[in-house]
């Protein structure tokens, strides 16, 4: 069952063509990975999908038994005060009333201490901070998630565990991940498709079939280099 | 007389403060502050054309907090610059059409001359603003802690964000009887700041900043009277006080 079908996609900000003619599918507990250099418009991509800007063609979510799917977001950061004068549980109540219980489930799933909710929001670090929006996220009972490089800021570890704490949500809650990452041993590990992209789609399909050399070079501006080489010998 | 002068001033300073705490957050001080000024020319020509100056000052701020409004989304200039620039002349152009002897308490406030029927009217609308901050504080909350997450589930910003700023104007107007045009920006800032200092959370953040507010609009009556002085910049250099004393106590909260 197809849950997102996106259809000639552009999008354009200030004159510049960010997305041009993107056509791609997600299926019901699909894991998407979305990989592309600096500036490629993955993130564009996402809001887009979020419906957060204007573009152009089609962006279908399809329903689910009939009911208007739910999406979960978590952005690449947010820039707080570290002395904003919020907790992490007030922070998990804003999108609506959740109840006590709730929140603690929700804080259970992405594997942290209840004495986390006291702590001030702007005070826990990194990794911690995107477990909390990740909760944030769960809270509105999604059917996708839609991830902007969960881990840019976090060490090697910490996204280690962030990408098993990831997988181990889309098993338990069934849900369709559309995530975008830099780092290709976790689209190989996690990921069942992946989309290459660099303003335009370069290469889709399982991370084994893609992810070669040939379009990562494409992808990350490698043959670029030989024709500038080629061209001045 | 007394009692009706602090009654008012506890209501609007609570109000102020309340809207304060949110004012800190957006780290939109300076707006706040620039846009009492606007207030300044409605004043003036109220008092020039017999009109209440409440009234003037409102028609000034609502058309400046559109203009506000719309060049942050219409336009790529700054808004503090266009706010620093705008504003900053209007409080010139206010001063100067203000008729001397009323340009005193134009630009600092008495409430000391305010009357039962002002006093009832600003005590009701103050009413009104805390009961729209509170409602509305969440999505408040969440637009200044993240504009994509209040969007990704459905916060219209914009209009939100249109809503604060006029809720804004009110508290400007309202505090303006109170402190002036030139100490309004305080009148909201200075209690919210205060509370930041010592609070952990939302809710203590917002019920201190009022508690602060409500402090120094007592204070700053009580001492005005005792000692025959204007009661607005009597009550900015108490909240300055309290400002100073929780920066102190910072350092054993935090």
């Amino acid at each position: 069952m197809k849950i997102l079908e996106v259809k000639n996609l552009n999008v354009e900000i200030n004159g510049i063509h960010i997305l041009n003619d993107i056509n791609f599918e997600v299926e019901r507990g699909e894991i998407l990975a979305i990989i592309g250099p600096n500036g490629a418009g993955k993130t564009i991509l996402l809001k887009s999908l979020l419906g957060l800007i204007d573009y152009q063609g089609e962006i279908k979510w399809n329903k689910i038994y009939g009911e208007k799917i739910k999406i979960g977001y978590v952005p690449q950061r947010m820039d707080i005060e570290t002395d904003i004068p919020l907790s992490v549980e007030e922070f998990l109540n804003l999108s609506g009333d959740s109840s006590k219980q709730k929140i603690k489930e929700a804080i259970k799933a992405v594997q942290l201490d209840e004495k986390i909710l006291k702590s001030g929001f702007g005070e826990i670090s990194i990794g911690q901070r995107q477990r909390i929006l990740v909760a944030w996220a769960i809270l509105g009972n999604p059917q996708v998630l839609l991830f902007d490089e969960p881990t840019a800021d976090i060490d090697i570890a910490g996204q280690e565990s962030i990408y098993k704490m990831l997988h181990k949500l889309h098993r338990d809650l069934n849900l369709s991940i559309i995530l975008i990452s830099h780092d290709l041993n976790v689209v190989f590990r996690y990921a069942h498709k992946a989309i290459c992209l660099n303003r335009k789609k370069i290469c889709e399909g399982s991370p084994k079939e893609i992810l070669n050399t040939e379009n990562l070079l494409e992808l990350y501006g490698g043959e670029k280099a030989f024709y500038h080489h080629d061209h001045h010998h | 007389m007394e009692f009706q002068q602090i009654i008012t001033a506890i209501f609007v300073s609570a109000a102020a403060s309340l809207l304060g705490s949110f004012a800190i957050l957006k780290r939109m001080a300076l707006v706040g502050d620039a846009l009492s000024h606007v207030a300044l020319p409605g004043i003036a020509l109220a008092l020039i054309f017999h009109f209440n100056p409440f009234l003037g000052a409102i028609a000034f701020l609502a058309v400046a907090v559109f203009g506000i409004w719309l060049v942050e989304y219409q336009s790529k200039l700054s808004i503090e610059t266009i706010v620093g620039v705008f504003f900053a002349a209007s409080l010139a152009l206010g001063a100067i059409i203000t008729p001397d002897h009323e340009l005193l308490e134009a630009m600092l406030g008495n409430i000391t001359t305010i009357s039962r029927q002002e006093s009832i009217v600003s005590i009701i609308l103050s009413i009104f603003l805390i009961a729209v901050i509170l409602k509305i504080r969440k999505k408040l909350a969440l637009n200044m802690v993240s504009q994509e997450l209040s969007q990704s589930i459905g916060i219209e910003n914009k209009q939100l964000e249109l809503v604060y700023l006029l809720i804004f104007a009110l508290a400007v107007a309202l505090g303006i009887r109170f402190v002036g045009a030139l100490l309004m920006g305080s009148l909201v800032i200075i209690p919210a700041a205060s509370a930041k200092n010592i609070a952990k959370n939302l809710n203590s953040f917002m019920s201190l900043s009022v508690i602060f507010g409500v402090l120094a609009a007592i204070l700053g009556i009580y001492f005005s009277q005792i000692y025959n002085l204007s009661p607005g910049p009597v009550f900015i250099l108490i909240s300055a006080g309290i400002f100073i004393v929780s920066m102190i106590m910072r350092k054993f909260v935090k």
